[in-house]
């Protein structure tokens, strides 16, 4: 079964991503803001305008010029960026890996802090603990991610000095990477002062993104959690003499994590969302802040390949959940 | 079942406590600054390419101090806007101004250590010059050619006169490249291993990210003060006064005044805020109800520029009532307009309105592009109601501005920035009011009448005269809105000189120890 529903989940994708192609396309050039105006130089003329808007096939009727995108991005083609003058899709995959690294440590992160808390708030349920891992939860999902990252940058960048605020690792080492995996590639090279000083880089905006993710981690697993303790497979461990932590972590978890797994990967494509603003903050070189500098200058080809990079990423991410969720529930996988 | 108990706390604390120092050895933030042979500026833009020739990057005027370290120019400018030798040593006109001379440098090295030759200077102009090399100032290159070297001469024939023709050598796209190593690597190979001839030679660069330079022991300038700088590119302003505060970076620039003003009396902390080659202006398109001329006078007398300075601006700027700062060439001490109100709703009364028969007309501006922009706007529109003139504010992304000037379409008032490092009257006053240029906003045969004689005109001093009497006529007609010169503000830690460079440059070449 789970190779039939991957095939036909695949097959979906594609009019999803048609879809978003068209949108994507049609919208940036429905929106207001030309690139060639942004790049006129002040003696060109009429014409000069005109042949700039030439060669970059703007001169086009927008089905023509989609037609184009579409057959050029059919043959694996993203088009070449107009400010960074190189192939948007070597752009696109020299990016993207920081990103990633990035989007997964804050993922670890969450789920990290999620069970724990979780957990910890239905083992200390009832005392002050609960109280406490509820404000924590409260607070991590009233605040947004970016603004997470500004008060982090204030107080361990600033007030408290001991974490870096900006880039993606000590500009004065020396580094030699292969590929744009850079902590991936540390870690298996086993470079420990790089993987040190990338997870320093990282630790700030993995945190700002983590936060209001290990919030709803938080408050789903512990909800999970009272309704699995309240199952009557629990009372009877309770009567067979078992302690609570051990029903907790054998009995409850499992069954509580079903749904856990599913809305926390709803919201990681949320978090993926949010390292455009996130890289920003903190000057972090991934996918998101080349969007931002490609949307302000109008980087019509660069802009259209990071969305539908992250039409990609999304359609992937979401498959990723509904697979994990059909290996999880033994009822989805043998049904 | 155990509780939570105080030690437990406590001893949960202690460990996140004793976390700290080791997240410091993991490579924290505040000791990378502090390498006494390196420098780091938090720079406000991210350096998309290493062809400081063509591409739009070319012009982007906030780029050039990267390519200004790395890269040699045809000729040098000085702080103060004046020019000096760069590449090449001597230059100028013969009598009639049919051809150029030009002397190149002896004993200037590329990065890969061969000599900075005649051929090199000839090969970067005739590259400059060809309507296929990508060149967005290929304008003003082809209008010299046929290019003859003897020794370290190299002579060329004036195919059209380019007054600013060596001003240009010093501004956007004027930048020698190497002939040899550029035709071996190609366009793409020079983008990964970028060869110069400047003081610095590119060490590391991570886009995106940072780029890493290392003094070039044979630059003719001699030896920096700083063997590393790294630009890392931090392109929030926050964050960017962060990196300085938290000891990240040792300098940085376009930081909010406020933060400026915050961070420059602190101990361990210096700035420099001074004027630099950027106008704060609102053009005027010729659409109703602009087409009144006592209209456009009143909106300019009624005007306190002195108030926005001083109030939203903290004091940094210089208020200016033409297209000329006064560091320009044409600048032109007697052209003023004035705040003066009394005169403004005497003007609006003369056009018809009053406060109680307002115009309404809508003026465009950017949020957050330049500092205080829309806030600017606002105390403006503020001030406009006082003589009859409800403005209605649009917000816009500097992207449709350039679009809507280009065709000709912006609102009849709209903010913008102009940038004129090299000070000439034809790149701000020419540019902005010519009606062929795709920049103006206010198109007028009779403009045009005085300006289109200027841009070819051999006698220099008749040229500025010539411009001084345009801006003149334009302050006198309010065919444009000169506001104010901005200031840059540069923060730094205390141990360092910054020479702060009237084009807005940061010169990682000029930046010293104390």
């Amino acid at each position: 079964m789970p190779l039939a529903y991957l095939v036909r989940r695949l097959a979906m994708a594609i009019p999803t991503l048609f879809g978003v192609a068209i949108v994507d396309f049609v919208l940036l050039r429905v929106v207001p803001g030309n690139p060639i105006a942004m790049m006129i130089p002040p003696g060109a003329s009429a014409a000069d305008i005109a042949r700039l808007r030439a060669f970059y096939g703007l001169d086009q009727p927008i089905p023509v010029q989609f037609w184009r995108w579409l057959e050029a991005l059919l043959h694996g083609n993203l088009g070449v960026s107009i400010d960074l003058r190189r192939g948007v899709l070597g752009l696109v995959m020299s990016r993207l890996p920081a990103t990633l690294e990035l989007a997964l440590l804050a993922m670890v992160l969450a789920v990290a802090l999620g069970i724990a808390l979780g957990v910890g708030a239905i083992y200390w349920q009832g005392r002050w603990p609960e109280a406490v891992v509820d404000g924590i939860a409260g607070l991590g999902m009233a605040i947004p991610d970016f603004l997470w990252g500004l008060l982090l940058v204030l107080l361990l960048g600033v007030l408290l000095p001991i974490l870096p605020i900006s880039g993606r690792i000590d500009p004065m080492l020396s580094t030699h990477f292969v590929t744009p995996f850079y902590l991936a590639e540390s870690l298996a090279r086993g470079e420990f002062s790089l993987v040190g000083s990338l997870l320093a880089h990282m630790a700030l905006p993995a945190v700002a993104l983590a936060l209001p993710l290990t919030a709803v981690i938080a408050r789903i697993l512990k909800s999970a959690l009272v309704e699995a303790m309240s199952q009557d497979y629990i009372l009877m461990a309770r009567v067979k003499g078992l302690g609570r932590a051990r029903i907790i972590w054998t009995e409850a978890f499992r069954n509580a994590l079903v749904p856990t797994v599913t809305l926390s990967g709803v919201q990681f494509t949320f978090l993926v969302g949010g390292t455009v603003l996130i890289e920003r903050i903190f000057s972090y070189p991934g996918i998101g802040n080349m969007a931002i500098d490609a949307v302000i200058g109008r980087d019509l080809p660069l802009i259209q390949g990071v969305v539908m990079t992250f039409a990609v990423l999304f359609i992937l991410i979401n498959l990723l959940i509904d697979m994990t969720y059909v290996l999880l529930n033994p009822r989805v996988r043998h049904g | 079942m155990s509780d939570f108990s105080r030690r437990q706390f406590l001893q949960t604390v202690g460990a996140a406590a004793a976390a700290v120092p080791a997240l410091e050895v993991m490579g924290g933030g505040a000791a990378l600054a502090r390498d006494a042979n390196a420098l780091t500026i938090a720079y406000n833009v991210d350096l998309p390419s290493w062809d400081p020739t063509s591409g739009p990057s070319a012009v982007n005027p906030t780029i050039q101090s990267i390519y200004k370290s790395v890269f040699g120019q045809f000729i040098d400018q000085n702080p103060d806007l004046s020019f000096r030798p760069g590449l090449i040593t001597k230059w100028g006109w013969n009598d009639d101004k049919s051809k150029i001379a030009m002397t190149v440098r002896e004993g200037a090295f590329w990065h890969d250590g061969t000599p900075v030759t005649p051929e090199d200077v000839v090969w970067s102009l005739e590259r400059a010059a060809d309507p296929k090399g990508g060149n967005p100032i290929q304008f003003v290159w082809s209008k010299i050619g046929n290019f003859k070297i003897s020794g370290q001469e190299v002579t060329a024939d004036v195919k059209s006169y380019e007054p600013a023709l060596f001003k240009w050598m010093a501004f956007l796209t004027g930048f020698v490249l190497p002939k040899k190593a550029y035709e071996k690597a190609g366009a793409q190979g020079f983008e990964k291993q970028p060869i110069g001839s400047g003081p610095y030679q590119v060490e590391e660069f991570q886009r995106g990210a940072f780029v890493r330079l290392k003094a070039f022991p044979k630059w003719w300038g001699g030896k920096p003060a700083f063997e590393n700088v790294v630009f890392k590119f931090v392109t929030d302003p926050t964050s960017r006064v962060a990196e300085v505060e938290s000891g990240s970076s040792d300098l940085t620039l376009n930081v909010p005044y406020e933060e400026y003003d915050r961070l420059r009396v602190k101990p361990g902390f210096a700035g420099s805020a001074r004027p630099i080659t950027d106008i704060g202006m609102l053009f005027v398109t010729n659409r109703p109800p602009m087409l009144n001329r006592d209209l456009r006078l009143a909106l300019h007398h009624a005007i306190d520029k002195k108030a926005i300075v001083d109030k939203l601006l903290r004091g940094y700027g210089v208020p200016i009532d033409t297209l000329e700062a006064p560091e320009y060439e044409a600048f032109d001490p007697t052209i003023k307009v004035g705040y003066d109100p009394a005169k403004a709703k005497a003007l609006m009364a003369k056009a018809g309105y009053s406060p109680q028969h307002p115009v309404s007309f809508t003026i465009q501006t950017t949020r957050g592009y330049m500092p205080k922009d829309f806030e600017m706007i606002q105390a403006i529109a503020g001030m406009w109601q006082e003589i009859g003139a409800n403005a209605n504010i649009e917000v816009y992304e500097i992207a449709k501005h350039f679009e809507l000037r280009a065709e000709h379409k912006l609102a009849p008032l709209a903010f913008y920035d102009w940038g004129n490092a090299i000070g000439d009257p034809s790149t701000s006053t020419g540019f902005a009011m010519f009606s062929p240029s795709p920049h103006s906003a206010w198109k007028s045969p009779k403009l045009d009448a005085m300006i289109g004689p200027l841009w070819g005109m051999k006698d220099e001093a008749k040229r500025i005269a010539g411009y001084k009497a345009v801006d003149r006529y334009i302050a006198e007609n309010g065919l444009v809105i000169p506001l104010l010169q901005y200031a840059q503000p540069i923060l730094y830690r205390q141990g360092l000189t910054v020479v702060p460079h009237a084009a807005g440059c940061i010169l990682p070449q000029t930046v010293g120890r104390a």
